[in-house]
């Protein structure tokens, strides 16, 4: 098959042009429906979790028809492997108050939050400032918003969004029956638009340029440019800005140490491609073009032939395990069996076809489990399982 | 709105409303889903995930009880990957258990081990887990034993002791696989705000929370031939007992119940509808004296309103959460208490039996109960007043053990002395009861007249909502009560300590001007304790509070005054409410608790 796509580089999270005052009065002045139309027809996808369309998202809560609603940048970054989000607010805060700003206007909300996860504690007086700042031009402007900070304290889990607003509540962080979904009942029982730091950058982007100029970036339904966290067996890690659709052989090109056994796409809760997929997968969301979606917020972790792959996969169900927020059943009791089952069958304690009931089991979590967390542990699991079976066994 | 939709289960059309979730359209529909975290009670959890259902057009499946139906939603409830996915759920379940059901004292009436038998889950696959844990018995309270290693995590007990009983002496600790139920610290319930009021072993579905049982206690007292074994029986019992021994809910079983206990070797088998009686004589006159005292005197170290303190759930929960209103709190003890003093007393005298060789036991609908008779301050007789506390529970356990028929018992009366008991005293089983039983005497007590209501009924303070409330204009009073001439009595009626707390609230910040306030811990009353059988739900307690009313109107006798048995104490033994016998045997003092 020819290569379609090369790697494209692109620059516009980072790129401070520091106008976003003149982005925001700007945008306030445009008609909330047409800057919603706009959002849709960038096809923008959510960059922290699901891939919900984020124009989408907007219109929803902004149909409501109540007093208060809510706008919440999800900063919690918990997957092992990114650390874009922290980058973004270090770099550019503005654009992603801007965004929550802009949002506010559409849906309604005069309220916004930044769940700021707990180990970023570091990042919260400098972001205090910007806030203050950012709140001063607002009053100036006699724009209505107020943004606040609450501090994460430092579970996986509460990157979930309703398990974020369980916590923001007060109460324990265990993620609810979802419907009623965030944009009707969300943080107290408000409508809420929640969205990844980095998504809200991109609009700010979009709002910026137009729709168009993010729609002709990337490939039919993964539309625009992602930031990657790259690390692991790497000459150079860091965060880079790509163009979404692109070839998992062109970016171990880029980025592989020319020993490239496998990598992991999209942190613990994504797939691990091995080599002699690399070809076949194209990187973004579901849709007939590519291979593979982007569960969660573009970890890429390489991994080469001096890597273990059951110590990978020892590693991913130890951490599900722990960051399990323990509520449901087949979340709970199935990662201590996957963790310990791959164990037994590696110290020939259960033959090597308890593998085939283990993955078994991983179809019922991701069937049944209530969260993204618990459902999405058969995504690891099944493809090192299945890919890399003769590491897994005695 | 009366709007309805259609939603198809197995190919078959059926009618909802919207809003109605697809476990209750199927369970409507005469389909059955299973579920264990789900409870009629309890706002809905969704976190066992066995309640799972196939939605045509969706590729994961959808927790019935956690998912509304949408017009024309199409669900199926029998597919292979549904079963499949409940089978591996309940064999995690499983994994995770101590499944050693030959030990469990909920052997045969326990949510999991039904589901593991209609699943017939025998492979051992999965990977024992309990032996990697930790799992610790609790077993310091004197009434709830919690064993973490036959607990599913279902916080059917977390949401019932938050959203029932406002306590919140349960939680969940820990996340991943280390998450558990736990206390304030991990500390033994015995040391928490726990108030012993057994909801949430009622609404356990396994045997993780279960009531600490006395049964052994009682077979070894009954056959010591030293002993003088007298049994009491609270009202709710009677509406409750038949429910574990194959009938249906709202069956009164009062004369098989005593023949039972009969049958068993008790001595003497009496009421603690005599001693609710004698509460309503000495409750009634306190109420009357404070209201002298505050109304008439302005005597400050009289308080009002007036709370009534036969819930044993209730005072502990009032001595954590509300000490600074314990003299509020009527100091009269809880029926079983009276009973017990007298027991060892008045009865042990007229049967000239040494008190020491008399054993006090007594069958409740309630776990606190068990706390209540160990508290250090229930010696009045001289002795441990109340011995041995069983539920019905533990009741009907030891009928099954005796090999008796229950079904065809004769019907038997309570043995005299302090066996009669007027409708007065049956209705303290409802929410309510004590009220209207007050009421009934107070009113009359002081006016010379039968409360003003259509056969003595004061239908305002009965039923299921948690707070109700109902004034009596007392009118044309006896000479001596004329201070209470125009007054209009405010009393106010609450059950489920969630609904307490409201209560107190109002009380606490001066926005409800009661004077008289009736609080049981449990749902329902006493009929829906936390030591009545297992299932509890709306439906059944309805029926028991039907039955007991029922009970209250067949008598002759539906005033505590009037209670000839009563009468007889007050002539022979006690001479008036409130004297100094009383003030002894009948009245107790309370305990400032911190609050966690
Ligand atoms: C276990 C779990 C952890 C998550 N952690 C994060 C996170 O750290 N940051 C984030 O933005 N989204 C996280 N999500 C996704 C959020 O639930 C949510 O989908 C996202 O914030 C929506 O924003 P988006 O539409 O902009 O992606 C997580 C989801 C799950 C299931
Ligand atoms: S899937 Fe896991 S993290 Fe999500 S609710 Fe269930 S137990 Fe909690
Ligand atoms: S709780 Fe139920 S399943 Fe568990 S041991 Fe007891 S009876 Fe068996
Ligand atoms: S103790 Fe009982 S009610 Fe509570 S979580 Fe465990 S099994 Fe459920
Ligand atoms: S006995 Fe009552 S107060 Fe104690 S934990 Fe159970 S429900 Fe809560
Ligand atoms: S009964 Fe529905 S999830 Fe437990």
């Amino acid at each position: 098959m020819a290569k379609e796509y090369n790697l494209k580089r692109a620059d516009f999270i980072f790129r401070n042009e520091n106008d976003w005052e003149n982005i925001l009065s700007r945008t306030l002045d445009k008609d909330s429906r047409e800057l919603i139309n706009e959002l849709i027809s960038s096809e923008l996808k959510g960059r922290g979790g699901a891939g919900f369309p984020t124009g989408l998202k907007w219109k929803l809560t902004s149909e409501a028809e109540v007093a208060q609603k809510y706008v919440i940048c999800n900063a919690d970054e918990g997957e092992p492997g990114t650390f874009k989000d922290r980058e973004i607010l270090m770099k550019v805060p503005f654009k992603v108050l801007t965004a929550m700003a802009i949002c506010g206007y559409i849906t309604g909300a005069t309220k916004g939050f930044i769940y700021l996860r707990g180990e970023y504690k570091f990042l919260q007086p400098d972001l205090q400032k910007v806030i203050d700042e950012f709140a001063y031009y607002c009053k100036e402007i006699g724009f209505d918003f107020s943004i606040e900070i609450f501090m994460g304290s430092g579970a996986y889990i509460c990157g979930e969004e309703t398990a974020l607003m369980e916590s923001m509540e007060g109460f324990r962080g265990e993620p609810r029956n979802k419907p009623p979904f965030p944009t009707n009942k969300g943080y107290m029982g408000m409508p809420t638009v929640i969205n990844n730091v980095e998504t809200l950058a991109h609009t700010y982007t979009i709002f910026k340029h137009g729709a168009k100029k993010f729609y002709d970036l990337g490939v039919q339904f993964s539309r625009g440019t992602k930031l990657f966290s790259v690390s692991g067996d790497t000459p150079k890690p860091g965060i880079y800005e790509l163009e979404l659709g692109m070839s998992l052989s062109d970016f171990v090109d880029e980025f592989g140490d020319g020993d490239t056994k496998a990598v992991q796409v999209g942190g613990a809760s994504g797939f691990l491609v091995p080599r002699k997929r690399f070809g076949e997968t194209s990187i973004g969301y579901k849709g007939k073009l590519t291979g593979i979606s982007l569960p969660t917020g573009g970890s890429m972790m390489l991994f080469n032939s001096t890597r273990s792959m059951f110590n990978v996969l020892d590693n991913y169900l130890e951490f599900f395990r722990e960051e399990s927020c323990g509520q449901c059943t087949p979340c709970r009791v199935g990662c201590q069996q996957l963790h310990m089952g791959i164990k037994a069958v590696k110290q020939g304690q259960k033959p090597a076809v308890y593998l085939d009931k283990l993955l078994k089991l991983t179809e019922t979590m991701q069937y049944t489990a209530k969260c993204g967390l618990g459902q999405s542990v058969a995504n690891s699991f099944s493809s090192i399982v299945e890919n890399f079976r003769e590491e897994m066994i005695y | 709105m009366d709007k309805k939709i259609n939603v198809i289960i197995n190919g078959v059309v059926f009618e909802t409303k919207p809003g109605k979730t697809i476990l209750d359209a199927a369970r409507d529909a005469g389909i059955n889903i299973p579920t264990l975290c789900f409870h009629k009670d309890l706002c809905v959890a969704g976190n066992c995930r066995v309640c799972v259902v196939e939605v045509v057009g969706q590729n994961r499946l959808a927790a019935s009880c956690a998912t509304p139906c949408n017009e024309n939603i199409e669900v199926l409830t029998n597919t292979l990957k549904v079963r499949t996915a409940r089978k591996h759920i309940i064999e995690l379940l499983l994994s995770e258990h101590n499944a050693d059901c030959t030990r469990c004292y909920k052997n045969g009436n326990c949510e999991l081990q039904e589901l593991a038998a209609e699943y017939k889950i025998m492979s051992e696959d999965l990977i024992p887990l309990a032996p990697y844990k930790n799992y610790t018995i609790d077993m310091f309270s004197p009434s709830i034993i919690k064993d973490d290693s036959r607990c599913i995590r279902c916080q059917r007990c977390v949401r019932t002791c938050a959203e029932l009983q406002g306590v919140n002496a349960l939680s969940v600790a820990y996340k991943g696989d280390k998450m558990k139920i736990s206390t304030f610290f991990e500390k033994s319930m015995n040391d928490v705000v726990c108030t012993n009021c057994g909801q949430c072993v009622n609404h356990c579905p396994t045997g993780a929370l279960i009531e600490k049982n006395y049964i052994e206690e009682v077979w070894e007292a009954i056959a010591d031939p030293e002993k003088h074994v007298v049994v009491q029986t609270a009202p709710a019992v009677r509406v409750g007992l038949g429910e574990e021994l194959g009938f249906a809910p709202g069956m009164r079983v009062t004369g098989k119940m005593v023949a039972a206990l009969k049958n068993l070797g008790f001595d003497s088998v009496l009421d603690t509808d005599f001693t609710a009686d004698l509460t309503i004589m000495e409750e009634g006159t306190e109420l009357l004296t404070r209201l002298k005292k505050v109304l008439v005197d302005k005597d400050d170290n009289y308080k009002l309103p007036m709370c009534t303190s036969c819930s044993p759930g209730w005072v502990k929960y009032i001595e954590h959460m509300y000490p600074e209103m314990l003299e509020n709190l009527s100091t009269c003890k809880s029926p079983q208490q009276m009973f017990g003093s007298l027991a060892k007393t008045y009865y042990a005298k007229a049967r000239k039996l040494d008190p020491e060789k008399v054993v006090s036991v007594s069958i409740m609908p309630c776990t606190a109960k068990k706390f209540e008779a160990d508290r250090p301050e229930m010696h009045d007789s001289g002795y441990r007043d109340v011995d041995l506390v069983l539920t019905t529970r533990e009741l009907a356990i030891m009928i099954k053990q005796a090999g008796i028929d229950f079904m065809k018992l004769p019907d038997v009366k309570h043995d005299r002395l302090m066996g009669d008991s007027s409708g007065a005293g049956v209705i303290f089983g409802a929410t309510g009861g004590v009220m209207e039983a007050a009421l009934r005497t107070a009113y009359e007590l002081v006016t010379g007249r039968e409360v003003p209501f259509e056969n003595l009924n004061i239908k305002s303070v009965r039923g299921i909502e948690g707070v109700k409330e109902a004034t009596i204009k007392i009118e044309k009073p006896l000479d001596n009560w004329s201070f209470l001439d125009g007054v209009e009595l405010k009393c106010a009626v609450a059950h489920g300590l969630v609904n307490a707390k409201k209560v107190m609230e109002a009380v606490k910040n001066n926005e409800a001007d009661y004077h008289f306030i009736e609080i049981m811990a449990c749902p329902g009353g006493c009929l829906g304790g936390g030591g009545q059988p297992i299932p509890t739900n709306p439906e059944i307690r309805e029926r028991r509070a039907q039955a007991i009313y029922e009970e209250d109107a067949g008598l002759s006798v539906r005033k505590s005054h009037e209670n000839p048995e009563v009468i007889k104490i007050y002539n022979d033994y006690l001479k008036e409410p409130l004297g100094e016998r009383s003030h002894h045997l009948l009245h107790t003092n309370y305990t400032r608790r911190e609050r966690y």
